[in-house]
């Protein structure tokens, strides 16, 4: 038997006697920017494929949320610094080693993209839209034109992001569950199957609705796909990995996690939207909502249990 | 030059003074500590051992903390020494998280704080605070480029091991076993 303790004393907040100095700011920042980056790939997918009359609420109208989305993200993120008025350093050094270093840059480049975006359509949602100067109708008329332009690097920094959800975990060495690099994958598919629950919340359309009900079945597999590989990889790893791979099966998230992830967040609204797409009536508001949930709760869980895991020595 | 630390847990006893004159020297907050004691307890009684260390910043050659770091705070001085820059700081944490050795605290004036190895001792040719009042001496700091430094010496002539280096970090705190 071997037991460890501190014989000088220490108790230091946040740290001992387990770190928690992420707490729900981080989790939500990476719900929203998720959210966020999913929408954006799917209106520049669509807009890319020349779909973008058939696929109104994915070109046009969800995008119009992404810029609060990812302000409110950010807010949060600003939430969580503890050395709040020194936020500007992040944009004094570029450090492409610093995942949160390169991400906050994307952050910077997505967030106007996605405000120009919202911009070319703004008057399409909302027909009495008055720019007021001239200089901001001449920009409009040339964001409308280019919007397939515009369409390509907000594809590419869409998935940037969504991966980068994954990637600022999975940069952590010190903690064996993030520690792996098919997080980057799991969070990015993740956050585009709630991207596609809140476009299927908006569309009024039948038939775009079920076009994102197909996606988003097919990103579940793959996503319950990646889980399963993600505790496969635990379990054939090392003492620390199969620990954080116990926390989840066995442990103290069992139940959290597969009641409400697995369960109740991905398995149960795919069957839902299976039986839609059999021409069964239900109603979508039920499995966009748990999807919503789901992904929500996945994030929180895994910061949570991510930050128990360390190294034994 | 590259600054390390020789740590023998077989003249530990454990007293905690290493952990007082750090947060004497340096300022730490009541109730935070840059440096702490170990007690590592093996099996159990008649055929039990006890490993007694001192822990704190392990300075690693590859450090997760810098790289992680988005500003640049967290930084390499003269010698390997890992510091962190007040005014650079942003409090975001990532560099707590991505400690194995859970070195690293936030302070409550935002900033992350950490050893400093005492560099402004050390810059003055003297031994960091918790090395020149440990009562049993078991502490040894120095240069181990300077082939006649007394770590390079002890290190030389003794076993011993760092702590997690499956981590990757090459930690430049040596503990004699």
């Amino acid at each position: 038997m071997k037991e460890e303790l501190f014989a000088s004393g220490r108790n230091i907040p946040n740290i001992d006697p387990y770190l928690n100095i992420w707490h729900w700011q981080i989790p939500s920042y990476l719900f929203l920017g998720g959210l966020a980056a999913g929408i954006l790939f799917f209106a520049s997918f669509f807009t890319i494929m020349g779909k973008e009359h058939k696929m109104e609420a994915t070109v046009k109208k969800a995008p119009l949320l992404v810029p609060f989305i990812l302000m409110l993200g950010l807010f949060f993120l600003f939430l969580d610094l503890k050395h709040k008025l020194y936020f500007w350093q992040l944009y004094t050094t570029i450090r492409l080693e610093s995942p949160m270093g390169w991400g906050s840059w994307v952050l910077m480049i997505i967030t106007p993209i996605s405000i120009l975006w919202s911009a070319s359509y703004v008057k399409e949602a909302f027909p009495n839209w008055d720019w007021k100067y001239k200089i901001l109708n001449t920009i409009e008329a040339w964001l409308i034109k280019n919007r397939k332009i515009i369409a390509w690097p907000m594809a590419i920094y869409a998935i940037i992001l969504g991966i980068y959800t994954g990637i600022l975990l999975s940069a952590f060495n010190a903690r064996p569950l993030w520690n792996t690099s098919i997080l980057g994958p799991l969070f990015l598919v993740s956050g585009m199957s709630t991207a596609a629950a809140v476009i299927m919340l908006m569309s009024k359309d039948h038939k775009e609705r079920k076009i994102m009900g197909r996606i988003d079945i097919l990103l579940i597999i793959v996503e319950l796909f990646f889980i399963i590989h993600l505790f496969m990889g635990f379990l054939a790893g090392s003492e620390v990995q199969i620990n954080a791979a116990n926390l989840f099966l066995g442990g103290k998230f069992t139940a959290p996690f597969f009641a409400f992830v697995v369960i109740l967040g991905l398995i149960f609204p795919a069957v839902l939207e299976v039986f839609e797409l059999k021409g069964y009536k239900v109603p979508i508001v039920v499995p966009a909502v748990l999807i919503l949930i789901g992904g929500l709760i996945f994030r929180f869980l895994m910061v949570e249990a991510g930050q128990i895991t360390r190294y034994l020595y | 030059m590259r600054y390390a630390m020789a740590i023998d847990t077989r003249k530990c006893v454990g007293c905690s003074d290493c952990v007082v004159a750090c947060q004497t020297e340096n300022n730490v907050p009541v109730g935070f500590c840059r440096d702490w004691v170990v007690e590592v307890v093996d099996g159990t009684y008649p055929n039990v051992s006890i490993e007694l260390r001192t822990e704190r910043c392990n300075h690693c050659d590859n450090s997760p903390c810098v790289r992680c770091c988005p500003t640049g705070a967290s930084h390499f001085e003269d010698g390997g020494i890992v510091l962190v820059d007040h005014d650079k700081c942003i409090g975001c944490g990532a560099c707590i998280q991505a400690c194995p050795y859970d070195a690293r605290y936030s302070h409550p004036d935002g900033y992350v704080d950490k050893c400093t190895f005492c560099i402004h001792r050390v810059r003055e040719g003297k031994n960091p605070a918790c090395v020149s009042v440990c009562p049993t001496s078991c502490m040894n700091f120095g240069d181990l480029d300077d082939p006649n430094s007394k770590i390079v010496n002890v290190l030389k002539n003794r076993k011993f091991k760092s702590l997690a280096p499956e981590a990757g970090t090459k930690p430049q705190i040596f503990y004699l076993i």
